[in-house]
């Protein structure tokens, strides 16, 4: 056990084990609302939920015991890939079949993002996880691609892992969960088009831009570089439509914690994809890469945005699907201050040890030799560390009140618990 | 125009089709053609595929996840090369798969590790960091010198590179077994057979135990290689055909 097996747990863990089961849960959810039909396929979303499980608990056994392809977020071995391929499909085809059943005319704007999350995924993961196993008996396998090749294959993966995974998905929850619970349509239909195309076109482009400076061809850098500009556009867009949702209900804020959670997600969301392009900048990214700067910046993406808007719609369906018992007020308030002081910690953090990191490694003296070894700038990362390891305590503290929160509410045990209001809110965009 | 839109919204299958025809594009457009434009490997002398020992170490040093804290790409900045060596080229990882370039350094970059420490260092740092440089981070790994590596299934490897066209012969996809073990044992009866199919490769006793082969012996015999391979004084890096 060690930190090298770990990571890749940390990564997979949060991104597939708690953000897939995030948006396998509210994607069933969300289909079956606004197309008014039930899950297609009988038990195979049954099939689907444990099947992915199964993923989950192979791949964090396996991770401990060293069983790993080296590609980052794609650590799972060839067998696994498999699985979840066939687990994947099974997803797509269920989604697919209740957009079929809909008795609404149109396909919710929620549900462009997640097919386009699902499918994308797909292909994702079935081009980057290409390899040749050693044996059928052993879990080594090579991959098909090697050196550059392989590397813009596997960025091209990984960055839109975050691309779809982490934000294509997340945003289905946002135009289902924010007008829900703010009880407002979404606010500009028009827009919700333009960038749903304009981000899941310019996204796949944005892989090179983790490959700056590089031995990967300085013209797919270039190319990288600015379609990760380009992105900001859409980003926003998305950004500017989740946030003004709110319009003539922003006192809302006030008094609902959960959809200020929501907002709040929606806002670290155009923080981070505002840091993205600045950091794909091949000038800036000469001293942000291999800094802690990126962890900060994905961390940033991750708990501001992924866990909070998660955070919001798991509130929100505690509520809704508990015969609209209403999760303690309280306790929200709790989990969200404790929390945005731990995102703040954190990545605030990691953003002075980023740049102090990049700062040591290229500083001279006066006499034009290298002014710090490298492990001079390990040591000046402690007090960091440990301030980040502060925000991350905060963070998991609020997740667990949130936890108990939701317990709490499901299973009724809170006296005080209040009936929400049983008249259901519009959610259907306006056209 | 809105009313086009329409279109996707009602059909499922549209919306599909819409879907992955815009997600395709970009990866069409920008990985593809790198299989294809010569320039983009340069073409260099020395790069030769792993010896089974460095492939059994390579095998070591993704499974305990290196590549999480070190990266094996030096970019061409100034400070970069005058710390690490000379700029990393494409041609230095194609027979690596997958690559290992890494996208952080918690630990300095390990593209030219290979001849810069004694495998005496390399023991003790990897049985304890921390004996050798007191402020390290990194876990230790002791227990690699009690793991035997499986020479039995060398082989297996090699041929698995072979069908992703690694160039490995007929001869040394027939001696893997021997040639992991031979490359551990400077006074075996081996060394020279497998000297002979590997002429660049170093025969050493890489963990100072000469009475088996451990995965402590792999990992610095591939740790022990990586970035000697290019000879830079005879590498035009300005030449024509060399940039890119």
């Amino acid at each position: 056990m060690n930190f090298g097996r770990l990571r890749p747990l940390h990564t997979n863990a949060v991104i597939f084990a708690f953000g897939g089961n995030v948006l396998i849960a509210t994607s069933f959810y969300v289909v079956q609302r606004t197309c008014r039909a039930r899950l297609a396929g009988g038990l195979w979303p049954w099939f689907v939920f444990w099947g992915f499980q199964l993923v989950i608990v192979l791949a964090g056994t396996g991770y401990l015991l060293g069983v790993t392809q080296g590609r980052e977020y794609a650590e799972l071995p060839w067998y696994t890939d498999i699985w979840l391929t066939v687990v994947w499909v099974t997803y797509l085809l269920v989604f697919l079949g209740t957009l079929w059943k809909r008795q609404e005319k149109h396909i919710y704007v929620a549900n462009w993002f997640y097919l386009a999350f699902i499918v994308t995924i797909a292909m994702l993961h079935l081009v980057n996880n290409m390899a040749i196993p050693v044996s059928f008996s052993g879990w080594f396998s090579y991959s098909l691609f090697s050196g550059v090749q392989d590397a813009l294959t596997q960025w091209w993966y990984g960055h839109n892992a975050v691309g779809f995974f982490l934000t294509a998905g997340f945003l289905g929850i946002m135009y289902y969960f924010i007008p829900k619970q703010a009880d407002r349509p979404v606010y500009s239909y028009r827009l919700s088009i333009i960038h749903f195309w304009a981000l899941i076109f310019l996204y796949i482009w944005a892989g090179p831009h983790h490959l700056h400076y590089t031995a990967l061809p300085q013209w797919a850098q270039t190319l990288g570089m600015t379609f990760s500009l380009m992105l900001w556009m859409p980003s926003w867009g998305g950004m500017i439509n989740g946030l003004m949702t709110l319009s003539g209900a922003w006192d809302k804020l006030r008094t609902d914690p959960v959809l200020r959670m929501l907002v709040v997600s929606v806002a670290f969301y155009g923080m981070s994809t505002f840091e993205g392009p600045v950091m794909s900048i091949r000038a800036v990214n000469s001293l942000s890469h291999y800094t802690d700067w990126t962890i900060g910046h994905v961390h940033s993406g991750a708990l501001g945005w992924v866990a909070f808007v998660s955070f919001g719609a798991l509130y929100c369906l505690t509520m809704w699907l508990w015969k609209k018992r209403q999760v303690s007020h309280a306790l929200v308030e709790w989990h969200f201050w404790l929390s945005t002081l731990g995102i703040v910690l954190y990545i605030t953090s990691m953003w002075v040890a980023g740049i102090m990191q990049g700062l040591m490694w290229r500083a001279y003296n006066e006499f034009g030799f290298l002014e710090y070894s490298f492990v001079e700038s390990v040591e000046a990362m402690h007090p960091y560390y440990l301030i980040r390891a502060l925000g991350g305590v905060l963070f998991l503290v609020g997740a667990l009140i949130m936890a108990y929160n939701l317990w709490r509410t499901a299973t009724g045990k809170d006296p005080a618990v209040e009936r929400a209001s049983d008249v259901p809110a519009q959610a259907v965009a306006a056209e | 125009m809105w009313k086009f839109h329409k279109w996707f919204e009602r059909h499922t299958l549209i919306l599909l089709v819409g879907i992955l025809v815009m997600v395709s594009i970009g990866g069409l457009v920008q990985i593809t053609p790198l299989f294809f434009i010569e320039s983009t490997i340069e073409r260099v002398e020395g790069v030769r595929p792993y010896t089974p020992l460095e492939l059994a170490g390579r095998q070591v040093y993704i499974r305990e996840g290196c590549y999480t804290c070190h990266s094996q790409m030096i970019r061409p900045l100034r400070d970069e090369v005058e710390r690490y060596g000379h700029y990393s080229l494409a041609a230095e990882s194609m027979y690596d798969h997958p690559f290992q370039w890494g996208s952080k350094r918690t630990g300095p970059d390990l593209a030219r590790v290979g001849g810069r420490y004694s495998d005496e260092w390399h023991r003790a740092h990897l049985v304890d960091p921390r004996s050798v440089v007191p402020e390290s981070v990194m876990p230790p790994y002791a227990f690699l010198a009690n793991a035997e590596v499986n020479t039995s299934l060398m082989p297996d490897h090699v041929r698995a590179n072979r069908l992703l066209n690694v160039p490995y012969t007929d001869e040394q996809l027939a001696s893997a077994a021997t040639d992991a073990r031979a490359q551990a044992e400077p006074m075996g009866e081996n060394a020279y057979d497998f000297q002979e199919r590997y002429p660049d490769a170093v025969v050493r006793d890489f963990d100072g135990d000469p009475t088996r082969v451990t995965e402590m012996d792999a990992l610095i015999a591939y740790l022990q290689m990586l970035g000697t391979g290019v000879d830079f004084e005879t590498f035009q890096a300005e030449a024509p055909e060399n940039q890119r």
